[in-house]
């Protein structure tokens, strides 16, 4: 495991010794809400519908035993018992009391944690795939470039006040789990024709209120010119960017507005400036950072009893089947632990379940786990030949759903219970799509769909990239489920387009009943998944489906 | 067509706790809606903020929320939103729901 060099014990000691004292006078009422709110926010403390929340930081989310144990205390010890981990690669605390909060932030540095909030219009946390330094599909670590990065951007002088927040998210191989189209940059790993490892540079992607697909500003730029040429984008945005307006001020924006070729070539002009005179970072920072990533040693294990349980055991092939990956080491494997149990809250661990997680990752997973932005976990090494032993604890702990990428691995932001900004409830709906499909007994049948459900316009739940996406609103005092089909996260992203009015909480699970039962009826073969089938037809079947009455009025 | 009388609450969430709580006649918080008292008018409602207001060291955030009479002749929620924060969540027995029981 690494040693993260943002961890600085004496910088967040003292930040939780202020924010105790912010507390104190908060309580005692010389703080009032409105100085108190900035200080608890930086400090991760939210307040939602029914409690404060505790957002803390779980960099690239990864984590190691120590660290969840520690949450699972906490979780036990101020908390509900549980925790939330969020489609930011985060966890959250649903329930803490103000004055618990410091000495919670305490028990977090105590393991090296924090809840400090990236805040402000600068250069956000830089994310990067879950399955980072494991994949098989992998060129490089993408973490490396992703703390290299947050290095360059810290307190870089110029980029202190952006016209708004800037997210950058970084992928080491050419298949995108990082969603990398959907930020401000994405960064792709690809290999030119000589095979050279570089980037392919996306700019001015995101979701939320307008959402917009990321644009290619370049095939193809050598890993030596990655910080140059950010360096110019962020400068070219610096200048041109909006800052009249909050919703118009983001990337995104400017790109969209000016167009794509236009900003390109200032900001090829603005690189060509700067590459010459660019203080490249000193190859003992590259070494200290490639060491903080390195790699455990992984020695030969054959495969023990994996293929002979596979063939013996159906669930246990259903197991590995959804929920385990090809790791670069043919001898191990990557495995997802989904959080999504049938009927569940998307995304929740309890403390017990936490302490089965640190405690196989620990005995067989080289102490590493990670948080996926689907709300799941990953233990991103464990030796095949162990396999069978880490699938009974997790299956002892209700944590072996087989259902990794099918319709009940849905993503659910917290929506209306918890969130305060929220229009609708978003956990019901994943509850009752789970429990429904399930009964059914369709979903290894129905194969590959992504089901994301926001609670509102700002869409945590990332609806627009959902091969079915819902999106709770308030309509006229009740609470209304709108529905996109066709969207799409990955490489190939595509926003999902919306298929017409919202349905009622009743009148939706019918509705995506009749959804699915299109696409069985109308898929080419088992292979054609949804999206593919969706992408065939267009949405004329799958609209008709929905809307059964409106298509029959306008046949008549 | 009868308009509904433009009832309100004032709400918020408690300070320590951070759970849902409403003004009351007494000047003071309760943790349940039945207690809030009620203002049936404008400017009764933006007098009932503005006490409410004072009492920032108690509670964080007060609003004016939109409330039906129940049956009782008591406050109650008039939207969805509040109702939820009357109870707590809909996936966990947590929160007031809990509490009250
Ligand atoms: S999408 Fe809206 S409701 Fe859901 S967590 Fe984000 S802000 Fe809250």
């Amino acid at each position: 495991m690494y040693l993260y060099s943002q961890f600085d014990e004496d910088f967040v000691r003292n930040r939780v010794a202020q924010f105790r004292g912010q507390v104190a006078k908060r309580l005692d009422g010389s703080l009032i809400e409105d100085e108190f709110k900035p200080l608890r926010l930086m400090n991760g403390l939210y307040l939602q519908l029914h409690a404060y929340m505790l957002r803390v930081a779980i960099p690239y989310g990864s984590l190691d035993s120590a660290k969840m144990r520690q949450l699972a205390m906490i979780a036990d010890r101020w908390d509900k018992g549980y925790g939330h981990f969020t489609t930011r690669q985060n966890i959250q605390f649903n329930w803490p009391k103000l004055n618990d909060v410091p000495d919670i932030l305490d028990a977090l540095a105590d393991v090296g944690m924090h809840a400090i909030q990236t805040s402000g219009n600068t250069i956000r946390n830089v994310t990067a795939d879950h399955f980072a330094g494991a994949a098989d599909d992998e060129i490089e670590d993408p973490r490396l470039v992703a703390e290299l990065l947050r290095q360059w951007s810290t307190d870089h002088p110029e980029f202190q006040s952006l016209p708004r927040k800037f997210k950058i998210a970084v992928t080491g191989s050419p298949n995108d789990r990082a969603v990398v189209k959907a930020h401000d940059i994405g960064l792709r790993m690809i290999r030119n024709e000589s095979g050279e490892p570089g980037f392919e540079v996306i700019v001015g992607g995101g979701l939320g209120r307008s959402p917009f697909i990321g644009k290619t500003m370049r095939e193809f730029l050598p890993k030596a010119d990655l910080l140059p040429y950010l360096e110019a984008i962020l400068h070219i945005y610096n200048l041109h960017g909006r800052r009249d307006n909050k919703y118009k001020a983001r990337i995104k924006i400017l790109l969209h507005e000016e167009g794509l070729a236009i900003i390109r070539e200032q900001v090829e002009a603005a690189f060509a400036r700067i590459r010459p005179q660019f203080q490249t970072p000193s190859d003992e920072l590259v070494a200290d950072i490639a060491r903080y990533f390195r790699k455990p040693d992984l020695p030969p294990r054959g495969t023990g009893s994996f293929e002979g349980l596979i063939a013996a055991n159906p669930a246990f092939r259903s197991f590995t089947e959804t929920n385990v990956a090809n790791h670069t080491n043919p001898d191990y494997g990557i495995v997802t632990i989904s959080l999504k149990p049938i009927g569940g809250t998307p995304g929740d661990a309890t403390s017990d379940q936490m302490r089965v997680v640190a405690d196989v990752a620990q005995r067989y997973g080289h102490d590493e786990i990670r948080v996926s932005h689907e709300q799941n976990l990953i233990l991103p090494h464990v030796a095949k030949a162990d396999i069978p032993a880490v699938y009974a604890a997790l299956r002892e702990a209700g944590l072996a759903t087989a259902n990794v990428g099918l319709i009940s691995d849905i993503i659910a932001c917290p929506g209306m219970d918890y969130c305060a900004l929220a229009t609708a409830r978003s956990i019901p709906i994943a509850q009752e799509i789970s429990t429904r499909f399930d009964e059914l007994k369709l979903e290894n049948d129905i194969g590959p769909l992504k089901i994301k459900i926001s609670g509102c316009i700002n869409a945590c739940g990332h609806h627009h990239v959902g091969h079915i996406g819902i999106l709770g609103l308030d309509r006229a005092g009740v609470e209304n489920y709108q529905i996109t089909l066709g969207g799409d996260g990955t490489e190939t992203m595509s926003l999902g387009e919306r298929a017409g009015p919202g349905f009622s909480a009743e009148d939706l699970i019918p509705a995506l009943e009749r959804l699915i039962n299109t696409y069985l009826d109308l898929r080419q073969s088992r292979d054609e998944t949804f999206l593919q089938t969706y992408r065939r037809l267009g949405t004329g079947p799958f609209k008709a489906a929905l809307y059964p009455q409106t298509t029959e009025q306008e046949a008549a | 067509m009868t308009r509904k009388a433009n009832h309100q609450v004032v709400t918020a969430n408690h300070l320590l706790e951070g759970d849902a709580v409403w003004f009351t006649a007494r000047q003071d918080w309760s943790r349940d809606i039945a207690d809030a008292a009620v203002a049936s008018h404008e400017e009764a409602a933006q007098a009932l903020l503005n006490a409410a207001s004072k009492q920032q060291d108690k509670v964080v955030g007060p609003y004016l929320a939109a409330a039906a009479i129940d049956a009782n002749g008591n406050a109650a929620p008039a939207h969805f939103r509040e109702a939820f924060r009357t109870r707590g969540p809909s996936n966990y027995f947590h929160g007031k729901q809990a509490a009250g029981a």
